[in-house]
């Protein structure tokens, strides 16, 4: 039998500018049969969305089909008249694209949007489409399926408009979906919710699918066969369960490499000797802070509350959180950009003035930012020399020939060749501008760095070459860090400390050995349980824990009395959780949990 | 929360004609010379002076006769014009020197309104739809070219062609004011012209802009993708977010259309509102240039304001709350 | 041996792949060429406009000049069209147009290159000012800012020569404030989008004072929109000028420039003559060469520059 899509040494060609053609695929072959979920799996810039677009005969404007053919059901689609492509589309083959926020038209309703495709297709007529829609609501477990197809786009949350989206590719019975990194841009615990939905709505209508991601892990719990591309090429094409255990190709090997494993107690780093010193480094003391106009001192939108965390001197502390948790916010406080409300900032056991106008060139130096996003954080109109030799010039004083000499230190140190201090930013790939960032933060001799999600716009490989450079300069430094980041495996790997936050309040803090092994506060164990393992059959297992049921794809909610993690908690305490703050519960050597329950409470 | 958006909108509105109307009062009555001048003209005596601004109120401080002039610009009373002042006569009551100009302004403008917002619009739409075909570079090349040469050009350049080489139009728009129909339409057609072709040019581009820049968002993308006709797509996955953006470009050229009238008033020798004002600058009649100015400020902060309103209406997310 | 080669070819060809395009220089289409050509045309013309000239500006041609074999003794000098004698024909009062506008190009293009500069220098300072400043400084500029805006240009043009004349310094002065209110919406907007860029926020964690953070942060990412937005700027003011001219409240006589050649002439437009169209050619010659180049920028810069120019 033949398969349902056979992708036959696929050419595609960007037209530049000047007319001239340059490949971004190049002869690609594969099959995808029916019932069975292909990954498409690469970095950016390795052809895999415009493969999967292949498959509805479309390619993105720019880009043009120079030879191969796409045959569906036997008959190509490039090819294709285009009135045939457009039968073809939404009823055959359905596309998720990766942002449903931006695929989904605002002035028009969902009910419309789901149920447009089989309804202009003539497959089913409105009040036919309209129940199945409702159908798949339910089948997705959206909330309240009967009355939102009513709603407007913008009226429901991101997590959700993804899952309809699912919902309006499945609408009109498709033979094939091609999913494009349709979970991406979502929070751990709304991915698994999704990823879940997604794989039984696929495994009940039988349909075939294209997934496209950057994200082994993800790919390890949804496909069947998967295919490893890169800069347009098939690296490697097996069985799921053989490219992740077995791995036949250099590339997949180096990509497996950058899949961290899963958060457990004993990853981190051996702390660096002992660091018996009266002061912190960095201290945090009852700290609030938020935006918006202040009353009684309180800011109207409060972003973080009561917040104690301490960075002892070359230690790297790990903030973890949701969007929305406040982890940058608590950053920014440090680094002085937003003045807290209420409480302090101390540098070396020294409080530091709210606002970084009023801290001394001294208290800065000490404390450096960087930022998330590298493409952003360098000016674009100063080459790098410029940019790493201001902070030398700034705080130390460096001039001539010995500001040049440290330059080509710091290039060393952050290992990019010397002839890039004649650069421009735009001349880097996305890796080499945030060691450029990186070296920038370093040039100032600092004690303490504070690294904003650093990684988390990075592909994988690139993304871990970073954390092994972190770790690097943190031996040769003595710096410490505090790492913000939304991914637990990253600083598991790396932190010395972990602290938890949720709805701007840290739930729990302490070793790292400590916050990943129980007891845990029940938002950590959500986090945990949240982490996709690089191994088949791990949603379906995680997706039975109490944890999953109660407290995946709930809005975080920033309340005023009582816990916030109250709406999501598995063991919450009716009267009490939505009534009291929380207590913050002591388990030796700083591990510390914020919860009504009792220890006895968190083993069972 | 879309009225109150509207209504923040409206407050700004009167707040910005109340900001307008000072400007004007303070840039005209920092100027020697006054009403009481203006109305007895060469009669003047220092003690007739004297008693006649006590009796017109300008012994007042600035702010309480800025409020005397406004409360007299709001029931109507425009004051007096310089024009006809003199031996032994005074000034003309600007309101009778307007109406009749202001009606006729209106009728050139409406006729404009009436041909340049659909024929414009189809424009925009055509060209946006095959966007680098011929017929849109053609549209993108000749609208470019209207906008950046003077309104006179124009105007001219039409004189040229059907006034001076096909002979079927005057080139001049001799109004007594009592035209009716074929008359009346013939003084009209060329002015009109004029200002079909320089307003339609704007707003052909910016429609064009407009759906262009919709067209180029991810959900018709998906649109496409779903297998949705061309037709559909256009009627209703685009049009209803460019209406707003493209209410919003009309308001904003109709109050554009106030620089135009200027001009070609003054080509045509058309007896409009705004020829009435150039007369008033060149003659320096001040209390005159007021009121005209203050007339198209108000309509141009009007169609501002329905022009703001249109992308709040449009908008989805005030639209339907949460 | 071989399969261990290639292998190692393997380990090393898995760079990271590039994500941004290497810069692109501009490249100008065939009318943006033409565009720079008659613009450096024009700019040359301001310097050896009058010396190239075939008559004075003034002079009044010789009727002489104008006899044919066979025709009139005393032939009409005004409104004549072109010839030998006059390449582009006379005006109303006999005299060169050609050379009248290679005169003019000097008055015209000087006066609002004058009142551009003036525009920019107000509007990009306090447009700037207003971005980096408190928000109640942003606050009181823009709403100052939005009252002047909400008056027409010409209208205001026409109040302000009703009050106090029209002369060339006043002319230039005028001009230039008008057009600084938009100048400053342009600097504020564009100021404002680089303020909140995380390299701002960088510089500012430095500690980097506000004089550094102006001129090294945010005047270098700026500068090639506001020269953009420049080009824009003056076409909109050459033609304000003109149009006053044309009003008669724009540049006096004696002096003349390309829009009071057009209100001269226009008496000749029912006859069909070409000396009031001439000087509008002129100007409109240069507005499209600029507009021309202008596209060709935008176009290179994605086209985003054209949404905060409206």
């Amino acid at each position: 039998m033949a398969a349902l899509l056979e992708v036959d040494q696929l050419k595609i060609d960007a037209r530049k500018d000047d007319g001239s053609l340059s490949p971004i695929v190049k002869g690609v072959s594969f099959n995808v049969d029916r019932g069975e979920v292909v990954a498409l799996i690469g970095e950016s810039g390795s052809g895999k969305t415009t493969i999967a677009l292949s498959a509805l005969g479309y390619t993105k404007p720019g880009l043009e089909f120079t030879s191969g053919e796409v045959r569906l059901h036997g008959q190509d689609v490039i090819s294709m008249p285009s009135e045939e492509k457009r039968l073809m589309r939404g009823q055959k083959v359905a596309y998720l694209a990766q942002s449903a926020a931006a695929t989904f038209n605002p002035s028009l309703t969902i009910g419309e949007q789901v149920t447009e495709s089989p309804v202009l297709h003539g497959q089913l007529n409105q009040e036919e489409a309209n129940q199945r829609a409702i159908e798949l609501y339910r089948a997705l477990e959206l909330p309240d399926p009967e009355k939102l197809g009513k709603r407007y786009p913008h009226q429901v949350s991101g997590g959700q408009l993804q899952r309809l989206m699912a919902a309006m590719a499945l609408c009109g019975n498709p033979d094939l979906l091609v999913l494009d990194e349709p979970t991406t841009a979502l929070d751990v615990t709304t991915q698994i919710e999704v990823l879940k939905a997604f794989k039984s709505v696929i495994k009940q209508e039988g349909s075939a699918a294209i997934y496209v991601t950057h994200d082994l892990s993800v790919v390890a719990q949804i496909a069947d066969d998967i295919v490893v591309l890169y800069a347009g090429e098939i690296q490697e094409h097996g069985r799921a369960e053989q490219v992740v255990y077995q791995p036949g190709h250099d590339y997949t090997r180096r990509l497996m490499n950058a899949v961290r494993p899963p958060p457990a107690a004993g990853q981190g780093d051996e702390m660096t000797g002992d660091h018996e010193r009266e002061a912190p480094a960095l201290e945090v003391r009852e700290l609030s802070a938020g935006y918006g106009k202040k009353n009684n001192g309180n800011p109207s939108i409060r972003v973080l509350r009561d917040v104690n965390i301490s960075i002892e001197r070359g230690h790297t502390v790990g903030v973890i959180g949701e969007s929305g948790c406040g982890k940058s916010t608590l950053a920014r406080v440090m680094s002085g950009l937003l003045p807290a409300s209420q409480g302090d900032v101390l540098l070396d056991g020294e409080p530091l003035q709210p606002d970084l106008k009023n801290r001394s060139r001294s208290e800065l130096q000490k404390v450096q930012f960087v930022f998330q996003m590298a493409d952003t954080a360098l000016n674009p109109r100063q080459r790098i020399d410029q940019i790493l030799g201001r902070p030398l010039e700034f705080y130390l004083g460096l001039k001539g020939g010995e500001k040049r000499k440290r330059i080509a230190e710091l290039l060393e140190m952050v290992e990019l060749p010397q002839d890039f201090a004649g650069r421009y930013p735009d001349e880097l790939s996305g890796g080499q501008k945030q060691r450029i960032n990186l070296a920038r933060a370093l040039a100032a001799s600092p004690e303490i760095l504070l690294c904003d999600e650093v990684i988390s716009a990075l592909d994988s490989i690139v993304g871990a070459n970073v954390i092994e450079l972190l770790k690097r300069l943190r031996k040769l430094t003595g710096v410490s860090y505090v790492f913000i980041s939304h991914d637990l495996s990253t600083v598991a790997s790396f932190a010395d400390e972990i602290v938890v936050l949720y709805a701007g309040r840290v739930v729990e803090q302490g070793h790292v050995d400590q916050v990943l092994s129980p007891p845990y506060h029940p938002y950590t164990r959500l986090l945990i349980a949240s982490v996709p393992e690089l191994r088949v059959g791990w949603l379906e297992a995680t997706m039975e824990t109490q944890e999953a049921k109660a407290g995946i794809d709930r809005v975080v909610r920033i309340t005023e009395t009582g816990c916030p993690f109250f709406d999501r908690c598995p063991i919450k305490i009716e009267g009490t959780c939505d009534k009291e703050i929380p207590p913050i519960r002591n388990f030796g050597d700083h591990h510390q949990i914020e919860c009504h329950r009792s220890e006895a409470d968190f083993l069972n | 929360m879309l009225f109150q958006a509207v209504f923040r909108r409206v407050l700004i509105g009167i707040v910005t004609l109340l900001v307008v109307s000072i400007i004007i009062f303070i840039g005209t009555s920092l100027l020697p010379g006054d009403v009481a001048e203006i109305i007895l003209g060469q009669m003047a005596t220092p003690e007739s002076l004297a008693a006649l601004r006590i009796k017109l109120g300008m012994d007042h401080p600035p702010h309480i006769r800025y409020l005397m002039w406004l409360g007299d610009l709001l029931t109507g009373d425009l004051g007096m014009s310089k024009a006809g002042s003199g031996a032994g006569t005074i000034g003309t009551e600007i309101s009778v020197m307007i109406a009749p100009r202001l009606m006729n302004t209106l009728r050139l403008s409406g006729m404009v309104a009436i041909i340049s917002i659909p024929m414009a619009m189809m424009l925009g739409l055509l060209a946006s739809m095959y966007p680098g075909s011929r017929i849109d570079r053609i549209i993108t090349f000749s609208t470019l070219s209207i906008i950046s040469v003077p309104d006179f050009l124009v105007a001219m350049i039409l004189v040229m062609i059907f006034a001076v080489q096909l002979g079927w139009l005057p080139s001049i728009a001799y109004m007594s004011g009592n035209e009716t129909g074929w008359q009346l339409i013939r003084a009209l057609l060329m002015p009109t012209l004029t200002l079909v072709t320089i307003v339609s040019a704007q707003i052909i581009r910016m429609t064009r802009a407009t759906i262009l820049n919709i067209m180029s968002s991810p959900y018709i993308e998906m649109a496409i993708l779903k297998g949705v006709p061309r037709k559909r797509i256009i009627l209703r996955h685009s049009l209803l977010n460019t209406i707003g953006p493209i209410v919003n470009v009309i308001a904003l050229n109709m109050a554009w259309l106030i620089g135009g009238v200027v001009i070609v008033e003054t080509v045509f020798a058309y007896p409009g509102l705004a020829k009435l004002m150039i007369d008033g600058v060149q003659t320096r009649d001040l209390p005159l240039v007021q009121a005209c100015a203050m007339i198209f400020c108000a309509t141009y902060v009007v169609l501002i304001l329905i022009a703001d309103m249109a992308s709040i209406i449009s908008n989805p997310r005030l639209r339907h709350p949460k | 041996m071989p399969e261990q080669e290639s292998e190692a070819t393997m380990e090393t060809s898995f760079q990271e792949l590039p994500d941004a395009p290497p810069r692109r220089r501009i490249r100008f289409s065939l009318s943006g060429k033409i565009g720079i050509f008659l613009v450096l045309f024009w700019v040359l013309m301001i310097f050896i406009g009058p010396s190239i000239s075939p008559y004075n500006e003034a002079d009044f041609l010789d009727e002489s000049l104008f006899i044919v074999p066979g025709g009139d003794e005393y032939p009409d000098t005004d409104y004549q069209p072109p010839s030998k004698v006059a390449l582009l024909g006379t005006d109303y009062l006999g005299r060169d147009t050609l050379s009248r506008i290679l005169y003019g190009a000097r008055t015209t293009i000087g006066i609002s290159f004058a009142a551009t500069l003036i525009a920019y220098l107000l509007g990009v300072t306090l447009g700037i000012a207003a971005a980096v400043g408190s928000e109640w400084l942003d606050m009181c500029l823009s709403r100052f800012n939005d009252a002047f805006l909400s008056i027409p240009t010409i209208m205001m043009g026409l109040v302000v020569i009703a009050a106090v004349g029209s002369t060339i310094p006043i002319l230039v002065i005028m001009t230039g404030f008008i057009y600084a209110t938009s100048v400053f919406r342009v600097a504020r907007s564009l100021g404002q989008d680089v303020m909140v860029s995380d390299f701002v926020e960088a510089a500012k964690v430095r500690g980097e004072g506000l004089w550094w953070i102006i001129t090294r942060e945010i005047l270098p990412n700026i500068v090639m929109p506001l020269a953009t937005d420049f080009g824009l700027r003056f076409v909109w003011i050459i033609l304000f000028i003109s149009a006053l001219s044309f009003l008669g409240l724009g540049v006096q006589p004696p002096m003349s420039d390309w829009g009071s050649m057009v209100k001269e002439n226009l008496g000749g437009l029912p006859y069909g003559s070409i000396a009031p169209l001439m000087p509008s050619l002129a100007i409109a010659s240069l507005t499209i060469s600029i507009n021309l180049i202008v596209d060709d920028i935008s176009a290179h810069s994605g086209g985003k520059l054209s949404n905060k120019m409206i």
